[in-house]
């Protein structure tokens, strides 16, 4: 087994009165895509600024690629590409020179910059718009910059918070698959997101977490085949109907969830299920699907809303 | 991370000069537009003061009243630029722009950031001082070599007020606070700081007063290089300001580590 990059003890976040992280333990291996997943409020984002050197960390340990954060943040950063969550561009600058100012902070000598700068923008379709203000930029190509820029410095990890929140299907594509090929090329990637369908396509591993700690973890699908059924309805039901479905489905193996108006059916034998529902009237729409990661989300992480 | 609170100075590196170096990289792409101001003021204030007002005023200290104000606007140039940089330039960059969250993401830490900041409030406290010690030798108002002192002294200058500007902007709420700051603070030490009269003129408890203003010092430095008139009292006001430079630059480090850092 190789030495984790990331390995942290008991990690704590406070804010004031507010404990954002509560003594958390975590590895993450090198060249894996680890994801941390939960609802607004988790403490994702306190986790991932306390790595990047962000936020101090209030109690426990964590080390970064071999270093203590608490004491060698600045040899950390050196290694680390970091994609934040709001848009932290530098509108005095255009496109290009965001690159090479942020490249000067690296103390990368000027020519090495240029080459990277230019590398990093064409890998993210930019460097046509080299010359652009930041205003000029949509959003989505802001987020592609933001990209770029966490590549300038080499780093041996990306470190994005929430990378294609505000993307459209494209853009988001795009970013995925550069995210694979730097993978591919042995940089490690942790990421935080809320799209349940980017978390399956790119991490090797998931933590969810909600209020602070982590629920579970493990590999996409495991999470899948431990927490739900394979098949799953999606049922919206007139006034009345929910007792006539009770009935019929007592004494079946199925799991049944609550969110708002809908009911979730979660079964092996979806043909089985389906029979039964038949004869049920009352039934005003009816989805049949596989079940996802998103169903062990909001199974561990409760269907209701709020960000308690 | 105690150790950061009680002398943050020590947590900064050469890297603040990157940060340095990127204001100056905006600064030359609109110094078009932005190195103007300081040169017409100063002009303005010569036309108006010395040549209208001035000519209503006899003599002040054996100099006409020309001789009397000029000097001191590069004191005063110096204080207005380091002093609008670090309040409003700073705030815009720290809270809309997200920049220094962005610095602090690369090798750079927080208290390198301001210093860097800061830094370039000065440099632009010494641009300001050439562009008007150029307009008053332009009029023939500079009458001694010790002039080319002024700029190690604007330098200071701009230190001074560079650092106790974001040492409000680290406790400023919102941007309107700013106007307290110019109005309340930045004003006043423009009008009894010695630039427009004598602080001999003002009664005793005032120009006590007076003597407490950072502007004072940097007056009477000025005017004296300007004017070769130089004595030991110049080392006081060199030493009253490099001793408030660094107060002021050591608390603006602290609390703007205890306003980012969290």
């Amino acid at each position: 087994m190789t030495k984790p990059v990331i390995v942290a003890r008991g990690l704590t976040k406070h804010y004031g009165q507010l404990t954002a992280v509560k003594g958390i333990g975590f590895a993450i291996q090198p060249g894996e895509c680890f994801g941390f997943l939960g609802p607004n409020g988790a403490g994702k984002t306190s986790t991932m600024r306390m790595i990047y050197g962000f936020s101090p960390v209030s109690a426990g340990e964590l080390f970064v690629l071999g270093w203590d954060v608490q004491r060698d943040i600045r040899q950390i950063k050196h290694h680390l590409g970091v994609i934040p969550q709001e848009d932290n561009l530098d509108p005095d600058l255009k496109v290009l020179q965001n690159l090479l100012v942020y490249a000067r902070y690296f103390d990368i000598p000027k020519n090495i910059a240029r080459e990277r700068a230019r590398e990093a923008l064409e890998l993210l379709q930019l460097w046509e718009r080299r010359e652009a203000f930041i205003r000029e930029l949509s959003g989505g190509m802001k987020r592609r910059l933001i990209f770029a820029r966490a590549l300038v410095n080499r780093p041996q990890m990306i470190i994005a918070d929430e990378p294609t929140t505000g993307l459209d299907p494209q853009a988001r594509h795009l970013v995925w698959q550069k995210l694979r090929q730097l993978q591919a090329r042995g940089v490690t990637l942790v990421l935080t997101t809320h799209y349940m369908e980017e978390a399956a396509q790119l991490c090797d591993r998931l933590a969810i977490m909600d209020h602070g700690v982590i629920l579970e973890r493990g590999a996409p699908q495991a999470l899948i085949s431990k927490h739900v059924r394979p098949e799953v309805f999606e049922l919206y039901l007139s006034n009345g109907a929910e007792e006539q479905l009770d009935r019929k489905l007592r004494g079946l193996p199925v799991q049944v969830e609550h969110l708002g108006d809908a009911l979730y059916l979660y079964t092996q034998n979806g043909r089985l299920l389906r029979d039964e529902l038949e004869g049920v009237t009352g039934i005003q729409r009816l989805v049949q699907r596989q079940a996802t990661l998103e169903d062990v989300f909001l199974k561990l992480t409760g269907r209701a809303l709020g960000e308690s | 991370m105690k150790a950061h609170l009680s002398f943050p100075l020590a947590q900064v590196s050469y890297r603040a000069i990157r940060v340095w170096q990127r204001n100056l990289d905006t600064f030359l792409r609109l110094w078009t537009t932005e190195s103007w101001p300081p040169f017409i003021e100063p002009v303005m204030y010569i036309a108006a003061m010395g040549f209208g007002l001035g000519a209503y005023v006899t003599q002040i200290e054996g100099l006409s009243f020309l001789q009397f104000i000029a000097p001191a606007f590069v004191a005063t140039a110096a204080m207005f630029v380091a002093s609008f940089e670090c309040t409003f330039g700073s705030f815009v960059r720290m809270e809309y722009q997200k920049t220094f969250d962005a610095i602090i993401a690369t090798p750079l830490n927080i208290e390198e950031v301001i210093a860097g900041e800061i830094l370039w409030g000065a440099t632009r406290a010494v641009f300001a001082a050439v562009g008007v010690l150029v307009i008053i030798a332009f009029f023939g108002l500079i009458q001694s070599p010790w002039a080319l002192v002024a700029l190690p002294i604007a330098l200071l200058e701009g230190l001074m007020f560079a650092s106790l500007a974001m040492l409000f902007t680290a406790i400023a709420p919102a941007i309107d606070a700013f106007n307290y700051y110019i109005t309340l603070g930045i004003t006043p030490m423009f009008l009894f700081s010695g630039v427009f009269f004598p602080l001999s003129q003002l009664p005793q408890p005032v120009q006590a007063l007076a003597w407490l203003s950072p502007l004072t010092h940097a007056v009477s430095l000025q005017r004296a290089l300007a004017l070769g008139r130089l004595s030991w009292g110049l080392a006081w006001d060199t030493l009253w300001m490099a001793v408030v430079a660094l107060l002021a630059l050591n608390g603006a480090l602290a609390l703007m580590h205890r306003r980012l850092i969290k």
